[in-house]
């Protein structure tokens, strides 16, 4: 029987380990539609933060106020290119027989999820600085649950890299190993997608309105 | 590595690579347009937004590998997705900018 | 909430919050109504742990079913809890009836305020630990037999669901003792519910007990669709799977996109009221009215999720006790797909008076009349499936021509109400009342009484007794009728909902009626539970240890009742739609499989129970801000799915040799069994082995 090269979304592991190939596909699979049904989570708060942004802002700060788009482009690029480290960790799961690789890209990529967490909290801490809390306005409250579920979304995520990290290391790469760093990538590069919206619907919109 | 893994392997690099750059264009398109006012204030809205759906897109072919070549439960399911996202948002801003227009 | 002068370890609760002291110090009739409900409950926990105890039961519950992630007994213990919250409902309904039967110019026996809670509670119950685990539970079981699986994908996964559920239902449960639930009604709307207007408990205990239970929908939803795409049986294309898989499907993508709005707006709902937050407040740009938006983008759908499984109920019953193939198999799928997508197109139906412009309304008032379109296919797809069938009439197949009779009236005043004009004059009255009545109870509960008569004798290996389930029928029907029937009048004479005392005397009359019509609905449920009781007294009378008691047309019945835990000794091969009648016709049922091979099954896992548990904690902390409890249960949810993913044994090994012993000796017990004419399929004759017609 030929193998369907693309079983899943992301990586197939294809012929470099077919037990865990084959078996990947329901797994996968079942994993995908988490993230569609977590999509619809944040499509909700787009459409919520859409109206509110505009009608909600009762007076107090607008967006132009307290964006601080510099910041939000450097955040832009520590995700994507923790995108694309996360892709060479993919890689190295996939082709290296080693776990060198891997580890150094997946340490690499927590480091850049790091650091924009650091970046997003610190922006929050100079918007709060400046009395734009939530509690100030329906626009803010809408701004921060947005903004801040993706920010909870990528720390599970970290948290959830140090744990394979650590079972990386216990188990080295078995089967079961190498599906759960599948999914998270799935995960890491669905968020930023999720991000990229963030980034042009709430910064970019806001500031050039 | 086999011959035919090193095949793969570029090909699959390559993927990434361009992904990557790309993602890393758009965007930084997008915040020029912004800070540097370039184009007139809708076209710029209008222009930044085609930017966002150029860049998922790149994402969803690059880094998550969703294709026409991808199994049909897949893109059957990414499909499905957009079209209940389009109705949910576009029905909610639809609903609540129209009640905001009655009461003003 | 008030300002919390000193840290306590019990957060914001005081002793005065237990109902029983409450009412010890304020006696009353309606605080007297509730201390005995909570009463209840209390005795009923403290019998049930007493008999446990003296049966020496703990271990089997804990080894055979709480930790189990066999998908029937999941699917069977959903079925509890949906029997146990719908005891509770009922009453409660009944409970209202009364109070608005007797309250024409006199307050009657009920407070407002408790009042308030019993359409809450009433409604939330229904809805969410009813007819979701009723309907959850159904496809538990039977889906992946009807699909030739051996479980679902997700087995831990779908305890975990489960248990989320469960821990909902408990949340309303301990509301009836400890503090007081919601008053703001099944949806919750604010500012109504917000801190200012409803500083309590209540409403908090609406948000975590509905999110829970959200939450567990969500996983099911996507653990479902993810079997019904991957794990099917060779030869089992999407076009030969039963309609119930069909429906099963639909429901299941429906639970993936729908859930979300509700969860995002519980969780607005809750960072209003606990951290002040402004979404739907009425000062400081708060929009109200988005939440009715996220509510019904949840609430539209979720009327779909709750009649698709039981339309595919029907579509098994009415094919089966016809003895017929369904009529327009793909027309019913097709019906079935639209209505899933065109149920996402009309949700600003439940809120036309609000405010939006007519343009608005018009559109999703068409919207709302398109989908009468495909129900009205299916409507005549079951009719003509029965057209020339040999019809027998079974307590299941009863239940399902009344909800044909019975669910196109619902429709008729679903399509009025649809018109926005209309709905204007009638909207939030008794007329309403009686539209969703008239759904839910021929649709949702009427499918849901029929599967379990259906399948009963599969999940547990004997039939149910035939004439208690049919005087238990009558009344539920009479019971429906004269219940509701009088609400539509009522509604069009101007009586509003919830409302807990009149001041028009020309209502009296027809409430009454509407009380007695609720006192038979109860008894339905009481014949339900005599049935029951006479049937396991009866059980040796009654076995059908070959499985297919009503000559059926799917896997399921393919296989012993009750069914091994890994379903089908060998998986079996499907050539064409209604497997196993081309099996029995072809007369290769019951012959030997070639070969047997080791069966894999997942081992049991007390990871579920101990996340179901420390939800619970977790949804009583917050309510009560009981703030060291929340982290610790979080912390304690995280925990366990995290020591799980190190446990690599999760897995074992059924070997060949014995899956043949025993598949072999049911074989031979079949061979040996007399099979049964249709006539007889009520009479101790049937042991479950069906006479094939060639
Ligand atoms: C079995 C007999 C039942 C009786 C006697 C009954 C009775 C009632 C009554 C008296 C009300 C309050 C009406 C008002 O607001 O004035 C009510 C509301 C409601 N019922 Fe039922 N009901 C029954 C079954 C069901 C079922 C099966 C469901 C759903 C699956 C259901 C769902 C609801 C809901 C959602 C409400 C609205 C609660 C609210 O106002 O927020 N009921 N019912
Ligand atoms: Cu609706």
């Amino acid at each position: 029987m030929k193998r369907q090269p693309l079983l899943h979304p992301g990586l197939n592991l294809g012929s470099t380990d077919e037990y865990s190939h084959d078996v990947s596909e329901p797994i996968i699979f079942g994993f995908w539609v988490f993230l569609m049904a977590d999509l619809v989570l944040f499509a909700i708060l787009f459409a919520t933060y859409a109206s509110m942004s505009v009608q909600g802002q009762a007076g107090g700060p607008t967006p132009i106020d307290v964006f601080d788009l510099p910041s939000a482009f450097i955040e832009t690029m520590l995700l994507l290119t923790s995108s694309i480290t996360f892709g060479m960790a993919s890689l190295a799961l996939k082709y290296k027989a080693d776990s060198l690789h891997l580890v150094f890209w997946l340490v690499l990529t927590f480091c850049l999820g790091a650091g924009f967490i650091g970046m997003e909290l610190r922006d929050f801490w100079v918007m709060i600085q400046q009395g734009a809390v939530p509690q100030r306005s329906g626009f803010l409250s809408s701004f921060f649950l947005l903004v801040a579920t993706h920010g909870i979304h990528v720390t599970a995520g970290l948290f959830w890299m140090l744990v394979l990290l650590l079972q990386l290391r216990v188990f080295g790469r078995t089967t079961e190993v190498k599906l759960r760093l599948m999914r998270l990538a799935l995960f890491w590069h669905m968020l930023d997608i999720v991000w990229v919206c963030i980034f042009t619907f709430v910064y970019l919109f806001g500031v050039a309105q | 590595m086999t011959d035919k893994h090193v095949e793969t392997y570029t090909q699959d690099f390559r993927s990434y690579c361009i992904g990557g750059l790309l993602a890393l264009i758009l965007t930084s398109l997008a915040f020029g347009l912004v800070v540097f006012e370039v184009l007139p204030n809708f076209e710029r809205l209008i222009a930044i937004s085609v930017l966002a759906v150029a860049q998922i897109i790149v994402h969803f072919r690059y880094f998550l590998h969703i294709s026409w070549h991808s199994h049909r439960d897949d893109l059957q399911l990414v499909l499905f997705t957009s079209l209940i996202l389009f109705l949910m948002v576009g029905g909610t801003i639809w609903i609540l900018f129209n009640l905001h227009e009655q009461m003003m | 909430m008030t300002a919390e002068s000193s840290f306590s370890l019990l957060g914001i609760l005081t002793a005065q919050d237990i109902s029983f002291v409450h009412t010890f110090e304020h006696p009353g009739m309606s605080e007297f109504i509730d201390a005995s409900a909570g009463g209840v409950m209390v005795m009923g926990g403290i019998i049930v742990i007493a008999l446990l105890t003296y049966y020496r039961g703990w271990h089997a519950l804990w080894c055979d079913w709480l930790t189990s992630v066999d998908h029937k007994k999941v699917g069977i213990m959903y079925i509890v809890v949906a029997f146990v919250m719908l005891a509770r409902a009922i009453i409660e309904g009944v409970l209202m009836r009364y109070q608005q039967s007797i309250a024409v110019n006199d307050p009657g026996i009920l407070s407002p305020d408790h009042f308030g809670q019993l359409f809450s509670t009433h409604g939330s119950i229904m809805i969410f630990f009813v007819a979701m685990p009723f309907v959850t539970g159904m496809m538990n079981y039977i889906m992946p037999q009807q699909i030739g699986a051996r479980d679902v994908s997700f087995p831990l996964l779908n305890a975990i669901s489960l248990w989320l559920t469960a821990a909902g239902a408990a949340l309303v449960m301990i509301s009836l003792v400890v503090g007081k639930f919601s008053t703001g009604g099944w949806t919750a709307y604010p500012p109504y519910t917000g801190i200012e207007f409803s500083p309590g408990e209540g409403v908090d205990y609406w948000i975590w007990s509905i999110s829970l239970a959200s939450i567990g929908s969500t996983l099911t939803g996507l653990n479902f669709a993810t079997t019904i795409y991957k794990n099917r049986a060779p030869g089992m294309t999407l076009f030969r799977m039963p309609l119930f898989c069909w429906t099963s499907l639909c429901t299941s993508i429906l639970m993936i996109f729908a859930m979300a709005p509700l969860t995002i707006a519980t969780l607005m709902l809750a960072l209003d009221r606990y951290a002040g937050f402004h979404f739907f407040t009425n000062d400081l740009g708060g929009n109200m009215m988005n939440y009715a938006n996220l509510f019904w983008l949840f609430g539209h759908p979720e009327v779909y999720i709750l009649i698709l499984p039981a339309f595919g109920v029907f579509s098994e019953v009415i094919s089966t006790f016809s003895g017929k193939t369904i009529y327009g198999y793909k027309s019913l799928v097709i019906a079935t797909m639209s209505i899933a997508v065109l149920s996402f197109t009309v949700w600003l139906h439940h809120f036309f008076t609000m405010g939006q412009g007519a343009n608005v309304n018009v559109i999703f008032g068409i919207a709302t009349m398109l989908i009468g379109v495909p129900t009205g296919v299916k409507v005549y797809d079951w009719l003509l499936t029965m057209v020339r069938g040999r019809i027998r009439l079974t307590t299941a197949m009863l239940f399902s021509v009344m909800f044909l009779v019975t669910f196109v009236i619902g429709g008729l005043t679903g399509v009025i109400l649809a018109n926005p004009p209309v709905d204007f004059a009638v909207h939030n009255s008794l007329f309403l009342v009686a539209h969703f009545h008239n759904m839910v109870i021929p649709g949702v509960l009427f499918g849901m009484i029929a599967g379990y008569q259906f399948w009963f004798p599969k999940a547990f290996g004997f039939r149910l007794a035939e004439r208690w389930g049919k005087v238990s029928f009558w009344c539920w029907s009479f019971g429906f009728y004269l219940t509701f029937m009088p609400l539509y009048v009522l509604g069009l004479m101007g009586a509003m909902r919830r409302t807990v005392e009149w001041f028009r005397p020309e209502y009296l009359g027809w409430l009454q009626v509407s009380f007695v019509g609720a006192l038979l609905l109860f008894s339905g449920f009481l014949f339900l539970c005599v049935q029951l009781v006479v049937s396991i007294r009866q059980r040796d009378q009654r076995r059908v240890p070959a499985g297919d008691p009503w000559d059926g047309r799917s896997l399921e019945w393919s296989n012993s009742s009750p069914p091994p835990e890994y379903n089908f000794a060998v998986i079996p091969d499907v050539t064409g739609q209604d497997a196993f009648t081309r099996i029995k016709q072809q007369g290769q049922a019951y012959a030997s499989p070639i070969a047997y091979e080791d069966i894999v099954v997942p081992k049991n896992s007390i990871v579920a129970p101990v996340i179901g548990i420390a939800a619970i904690m977790f949804g009583f902390a917050l309510v009560w801000h009981i703030w060291w409890l929340v982290v610790f249960s979080f912390v304690c949810m995280w925990g366990a799915v995290i020591a799980r993913s190190f446990v690599t044994e999760t897995e074992r090994v059924i070997p060949a040799s014995k899956v043949r012993a025993d598949h072999e000796a049911w074989l031979q017990q079949v061979r040996e069994c007399a099979t049964t004419p249709r006539e007889q399929e009520n009479t101790s004759v049937n042991v479950g082995r069906a006479e094939v017609l060639t």
